[in-house]
């Protein structure tokens, strides 16, 4: 955000140097106005998002949400995460979209209209959490390539659409169907028509399940162009980037599905452990399934001040993946003890959980407030980063906030 | 005689006086018109001329620098600017050049596996330029397993 004034303010000092002349109404000038000349984009504006997003890139587009602004129990669009591979789309048409069903393991390929498919099927919402695979790669030594997500790239929005399950029932799949595959309309970002910019997909039984939609709502209203308008695929859970957006064609394999951002190191991990840093043989990494369990600290924002002898609420959410969220525990000593607090049960399967505590602090001083969720199965968020892969993902250490009590 | 021209004096006044007011308030008539329709003429721009139109000379100033930074894309101001933003800003935003931290090693096998399915070009001899630029100007920082909490905003919290 200061950044950001700081490099608006320099451009704008600079301009009198670039005009060669001085600007006359300079003082008179509206603020937040900047002349035509030196107007890009401005993200906040075209895909409404908060002022307190961090744009990470624009171009593509990807913008992350801070913990702070993630303390809605449903993320509402202006804290929701973009995160693009290719170019949006333009001049995108809900009245002639298509979505096309084929490939090996189809048994008749067929072509439904939106409109087909919203009054063939019937329709579904559930709050779903979609996480970037790569959310937390920032923390990764040695670093890891790519955008440089701190935490908040994940969002637990609503989504209403039909089960993807009854059209590919509809349409009828062979028995050696393995994976799905999406395909989508977004533009490669050398502008090579014959280029997609990513088409990733998830094994049958993902693909099957009753939470996996082909969605065109989001929150209630039509799904905001950023995120993938009029038609998305989305799968919570799993990583965000297997919810294909813009998506007009999904295709039925009888292979692993072999699409862009499907293989090399793209949301693949070692299959084995590896020291940090350590080449990985391509036949050596595995694609990411399920997210691994992990909790926000959504309020207070990090750098509260309390009067000593006051008790601090906390809250934030909790999620697991394909799992559910069993216990929720915080510390304020750095992990020597630890408190357990209640989290609430999720809206539907893969929704992020709430929880919340109140805490007492022994004395003045500097303290951080470390969260942990544990699921299901007993895994624990670690304190440290998890193992070190090529591309930093699966970051779920445990999220704190510094709190001073004085 | 003398009175007829007495009278014929006066009407002269009159007249002078009903031509005086009535050009009073043109006068004052425009000057309102001028006002509604400029309402700034008043303001304290009195000494400057007419606003000058002047081109702007958008090539010149493109890649204009300030504080050792190239304003456009961001990226540091030193040897291989020119080749990093010539190859490697079409594609993708300098942002997420200047947010990665690899060693040389890496950047080779980025730029690799951008030119095997990415459609970069060969870089040529701009390859090593490219790659000391980055490695020199963005080198990567220690972390270790775990990182203190640093730029923290500290507020009083109300509740």
């Amino acid at each position: 955000m200061k950044r950001r004034n700081f490099v608006r303010k320099a451009i704008l000092g600079s301009m009198t140097a670039v005009i060669g002349s001085e600007i006359v109404f300079a003082a008179t000038m509206p603020k937040g106005y900047r002349p035509l000349a030196f107007q890009d984009p401005d993200p906040f504006k075209m895909f409404n998002k908060d002022k307190g997003m961090e744009v990470l890139n624009d171009k593509p587009w990807n913008i992350e949400a801070k913990a702070h602004l993630l303390d809605d129990k449903i993320t509402p669009n202006k804290y929701m995460f973009i995160r693009n591979n290719g170019l949006i789309p333009e001049n995108l048409n809900a009245n002639s979209w298509t979505l096309t069903i084929d490939g090996e393991s189809v048994n008749q390929e067929k072509i439904f209209t939106l409109a087909d498919l919203k009054s063939k099927f019937p329709q579904y919402t559930y709050q779903l959490t979609l996480e970037c695979g790569g959310n937390g790669r920032s923390e990764f030594d040695p670093p890891a390539k790519g955008n440089q997500w701190t935490v908040g790239a994940v969002s637990c929005a609503t989504w209403t659409g039909i089960r993807l399950r009854d059209v590919l029932e509809d349409v009828g799949m062979k028995d050696d169907a393995v994976y799905i595959g999406y395909h989508a309309a977004d533009v490669h970002l050398s502008r090579d028509p014959d280029k997609e910019p990513i088409s990733r997909g998830a094994p049958m039984p993902k693909a099957l399940q009753d939470e996996t939609l082909l969605a065109f709502q989001m929150n209630g209203e039509d799904i905001p162009i950023a995120h993938g308008y009029p038609l998305r695929l989305v799968a919570g859970g799993w990583p965000a980037s297997v919810s294909g957006k813009w998506v007009n064609r999904i295709s039925i394999r009888n292979v692993v599905h072999d699409g862009p951002k499907m293989t090399g190191d793209a949301y693949r991990v070692p299959c084995n452990p590896v020291a940090p840093g350590e080449k990985v043989k391509d036949e050596d990494m595995c694609i990411i399934e399920s997210m691994p369990v992990k909790s926000l600290i959504t309020y207070p924002k990090s750098g509260a001040t309390i009067k000593e002898g006051k008790q601090l609420n906390i809250r934030g959410h909790a999620w697991a993946g394909e799992l559910e969220v069993s216990k929720m525990e915080y510390s304020i000593d750095f992990g020597a003890t630890w408190k357990e607090c209640p989290v609430e049960k999720p809206a539907n399967r893969l929704a992020w959980q709430h929880f919340s505590a109140s805490i007492g602090f022994p004395k003045k001083g500097y303290y951080e407030i470390w969260a942990r969720a544990t699921d299901a199965q007993g895994t624990s968020q670690p304190m440290l980063l998890p193992g070190w892969n090529p591309k930093g993902y699966l970051n779920n250490a445990c999220h704190r906030i510094a709190v001073k009590v004085i | 005689m003398e009175e007829h021209e007495k009278i014929r004096q006066g009407i002269r006044k009159i007249y002078r006086l009903f031509i005086g007011i009535f050009s009073l308030f043109a006068v004052l008539a425009i000057a309102i018109i001028y006002m509604l329709n400029n309402p700034d003429a008043l303001s304290r721009k009195k000494n400057i001329p007419e606003a000058e139109y002047v081109a702007v000379p958008e090539e010149e100033d493109y890649d204009k620098i300030e504080n050792g930074i190239h304003l456009r894309t961001g990226l540091l101001e030193a040897e291989g600017l020119t080749e990093v933003i010539n190859n490697c800003t079409n594609c993708h935003s300098a942002k997420l050049v200047m947010q990665n931290r690899m060693n040389k090693e890496r950047w080779i096998a980025t730029i690799r596996w951008m030119q095997e399915t990415q459609n970069l070009w060969d870089l040529g001899n701009n390859e090593e330029i490219i790659v000391n630029y980055l490695v020199t100007n963005y080198p990567s920082k220690k972390k270790g397993r775990r990182e203190i909490l640093t730029d923290i905003e500290w507020y009083a919290l109300e509740q």
